[in-house]
């Protein structure tokens, strides 16, 4: 299911990369639930959240700056973090 | 930090010294308890910024983390641990004397 | 004047004392390590012989564990294909005490070569393969891996065609990682243990391949 990265940028502990918002991946694979990281930061009572596993091309991470445009950057993404494409 | 421009990686590597592992295990076992976990660990040291990073060591920061954490979450007070620091510098000037 | 207490803290996983570190001079955060540990011992919050225990059982985790597990996935079809959908229960089901981690599996194949990063702190398959190294940590390793993974392989002795696909895998979240590196033909027929010797922490991250025990 191809999904894109939130180009949000809030303070706080967040564990979604930089490089990676705003660009577009497919799932690769969910791996279940976990506690919210940012907030659990700050030792506040966090909800569970859904993590699935995002595979982007080097192309759609980097553009024409791609070392090898069909090489593949693999990362665990919350799904707060993604909209369907 | 993904995509920042480095240079070359450096391959030395240092056989962890003692008090380097007892700062591991701090974490580990201040987790365990329920003080700290490990976002407030990396939260405080994201917070800790640049400078920290090419000052400090990497065990260094993380006991400066650790020790962070347990201020806010009250395992002890700045003060205590001020006390306490002081009282350990005392002991001696090497780290074997002082532990 | 000695100290009063007992020494009797493990060696060194090299196998020597901690005598070296013993006698450097005392820095601000070694008194910080002491006073933090010292307190929460006070406080009660953990023990002497918890902190003892600790570091041993850190101590016991190395590149063998990793490299015995991926040893059997070369010899045992079932094995491999167990560990590539649940690596955490599989890791466990073969004795090892991964505590709390989440494990994934990642496997080299012909076409398919694997590396893994944390770009946003240092995460890594401790509670299986021991503490990682200082390069995996540094910030030329964790910001180039995901940008330039070609350059970095080859600055560890790694080239690959374009044929096969390099993936890179950030290890962001709750997830660790630990790559099976693809068997070398050479050592087609080996036992388990015989493999195990071939399997290098380096090819367990993915900047290295096996190779036959020196």
């Amino acid at each position: 299911m191809k999904v894109r990265v939130n180009s949000h940028w809030p303070p706080g502990h967040i564990r979604t990369p930089a490089y990676l918002r705003g660009k577009q991946g497919e799932i690769e694979r969910e791996i279940g639930l976990f506690n919210n990281p940012e907030q659990n930061a700050y030792r506040l009572a966090s909800e569970q959240r859904a993590l699935v596993r995002v595979r982007f091309t080097m192309a759609e991470v980097w553009g024409d700056a791609a070392e090898t445009p069909d090489d593949v950057i693999e990362a665990e993404i919350y799904t707060h973090w993604l909209e369907p494409v | 930090m993904g995509g920042d421009p480095a240079g070359k990686i450096s391959y030395d590597q240092h056989d962890f010294a003692l008090w380097e592992k007892r700062v591991d295990a701090l974490m580990v076992l201040a987790s365990s308890a329920g003080l700290m976990n490990t976002d407030s660990l990396r939260r405080v040291l994201e917070d800790m910024g640049e400078e920290a990073y090419e000052a400090m060591s990497y065990y260094e920061r993380w006991i400066a983390s650790v020790g962070q954490n347990m201020i806010e979450v009250g395992a002890f007070s700045t003060a205590e641990l001020a006390k306490k620091m002081a009282q350990v510098k005392e002991r001696g000037s090497t780290y074997g004397d002082a532990t | 004047m000695p100290h009063d207490h007992q020494n009797d803290e493990p060696l060194s996983s090299s196998g020597h004392p901690y005598r070296a570190d013993n006698d450097t001079t005392l820095s601000y955060w070694q008194v910080m390590e002491i006073a933090v540990r010292e307190l929460l011992i006070e406080k009660g919050h953990i023990s002497a012989s918890q902190v003892h225990e600790q570091i041993n059982r850190m101590d016991a985790r190395s590149p063998a564990n990793g490299a015995s597990i991926v040893a059997r996935a070369w010899t045992d079809p079932q094995f491999k294909a167990a560990l590539l959908t649940n690596a955490s229960q599989t890791s466990q089901d073969m004795g090892f005490d991964i505590g709390p981690m989440h494990l994934i599996a990642l496997e080299n194949t012909e076409k398919v070569h694997n590396v893994i990063v944390c770009t946003l702190c240092s995460c890594y398959p401790r509670n299986l393969l021991g503490l990682p190294p200082d390069w995996y940590k540094s910030r030329a390793y964790r910001s180039r891996t995901v940008v330039e993974p070609r350059k970095v392989l080859s600055e560890f002795g790694l080239e690959f065609n374009q044929k096969i696909q390099i993936r890179v895998h950030d290890s962001t979240a709750d997830m660790r990682y630990i790559v099976i590196p693809y068997q070398p033909a050479e050592s087609e027929g080996l036992s388990e243990t015989e493999l195990a010797k071939w399997i290098t922490r380096d090819s367990m991250i993915g900047v290295g391949l096996p190779r036959a025990p020196a």
